[in-house]
């Protein structure tokens, strides 16, 4: 009676581990199957390998070395606009943290020079308040809402694709306080592009 | 409009030679990346689809024409592109999502903190964490790949990006007093080579308040694109 309740109790014992063992097996296949964690689930072909997310089985790929910069872009166009010969390519090459002290005054010179009777914009930026910020070329994106670089409503809250980026930018360098100055020159008169976007990912259009 | 004042604008315009190189919002944006594997042509930041998600896209190569130009662009195996994150406003990234060509595929790395930041951060290396990857898409065979919340696409596309650049040199020559309306899209049937990753806004921590006067109250990211060539 003694052992039979020992191997009963043993049996229950060894069922319920092997239930404990198909759960988390089974927590790893549905819920997370990473590349890394130690097991072939998903749609691996290997342990951590092959499939359409993992690397090829029995490849090694080379990943190493020092990666230096070349290139940067926080907002639209910047560069572009405020830049100027002579330091266009060492703002390519500046981390932000370090570009308001380096490059503000010189966009705000470019600015005056682009437009001498710059009084304000219509967000009520100074001269020196609109190119503070922009010489900063990092793009805001909100954690939370709606994203618009400019919508008439969202103001700097990231960038979507069809967003009219340049008429913003010669809006706020031309336009005034008001946003009606020099009406010839706020707009260039193409507000959408010419392929329409996807609403689902990649979102960019299928090239020509 | 007066025209002594239309005069200063369009000298300040004339002079500004810098403006003559505007290819896109970035592209040839200076001489040194000029026509480089390195170029950036354009960076996006959005919500996704579905709002719990961010999306960033990065284009390259811009100005493919279709057919020959647009199939035999490619990424460069030794150019990493890199999206930088900094969620506590000190203008320093925290976090970076890299993406390097490697064979077919792109190969995708993070959001993970990176190795150099700061004023090291126009410094590099790559993360060691398993990346995922994508096999880079063409216009017939498109490849999207989804793992752990995250989407990877790499690939030619259209050039989302739109202006009427030829208009805008006019006035920069002072052939032209303004623009039209409506103006013509000089990007118009160009593609790009783009990369594109949706990921949960879960994997960030909370943006920082107070940056964005024209929305103080909502949480915002400095987010930006590098691309650094390996020596």
């Amino acid at each position: 009676m003694k052992s039979l309740k020992n191997i009963t109790l043993f049996a229950s014992l060894i069922i319920s581990l092997l239930f404990v063992q198909c759960k988390d097996e089974d927590d790893n296949v549905i819920i997370n199957a990473t590349c890394n964690d130690g097991i072939m689930n998903g749609q691996e072909t290997g342990i951590d390998c092959g499939g359409p997310t993992c690397l090829p089985c029995g490849e090694t790929l080379d990943f190493s070395g020092i990666y230096i910069q070349e290139d940067q872009i926080g907002r639209p166009g910047i560069n572009t606009l405020f830049g100027t010969a002579g330091f266009k390519d060492s703002f390519n090459v500046t981390v932000p943290s370090a570009m308001q002290a380096e490059f503000q005054t010189k966009f705000q010179a470019k600015l005056l020079f682009m437009n001498e009777l710059y009084t304000a914009n219509i967000l009520g930026q100074t001269a020196e308040e609109f190119t503070t910020l922009f010489s900063k070329d990092v793009l805001w994106l909100a954690q939370t809402g709606a994203t618009s670089y400019f919508n008439g409503t969202e103001i700097l809250t990231g960038r979507n694709l069809g967003d009219d980026v340049m008429d913003f930018s010669l809006l706020l360098i031309y336009g005034g306080p008001n946003g009606t100055e020099n009406p010839e020159l706020i707009s260039d008169g193409v507000s959408t592009n010419d392929a329409e976007f996807s609403s689902t990912f990649p979102y960019l259009a299928g090239p020509f | 409009m007066k025209k002594s004042k239309l005069f200063t604008i369009m000298g300040g315009l004339g002079l500004a030679t810098m403006s003559l190189f505007l290819m896109s919002s970035d592209q040839n944006d200076a001489p040194a990346v000029s026509g480089t594997t390195a170029d950036i042509v354009d960076f996006y930041a959005f919500e996704g689809a579905n709002s719990s998600n961010f999306v960033f896209a990065a284009t390259v190569q811009g100005l493919l024409t279709p057919g020959t130009p647009t199939e035999q662009a490619a990424f460069d195996e030794t150019i990493l592109i890199e999206f930088n994150i900094d969620y506590n406003n000190d203008l320093k990234e925290d976090l970076v999502i890299q993406a390097i060509k490697r064979g077919d595929s792109m190969y995708f790395f993070g959001p993970s903190a990176p190795a150099y930041s700061g004023s090291e951060g126009t410094k590099s290396t790559i993360a060691s964490s398993a990346p995922n990857s994508v096999k880079i898409s063409t216009a017939e065979d498109v490849q999207i790949a989804e793992n752990n919340g995250m989407k990877f696409f790499a690939g030619p596309r259209e050039d989302p990006f739109f202006f009427d650049f030829n208009r805008f040199n006019e006035i920069l020559a002072g052939t032209a007093t303004g623009f039209e309306n409506p103006g013509n899209d000089t990007y118009a049937g160009t593609n790009v080579l783009s990369v594109v990753v949706e990921f949960p806004k879960s994997m960030l921590p909370n943006g920082t308040t107070g940056v964005n006067p024209f929305a103080a109250g909502t949480p915002m990211y400095n987010v930006w694109l590098e691309t650094k060539r390996k020596q």
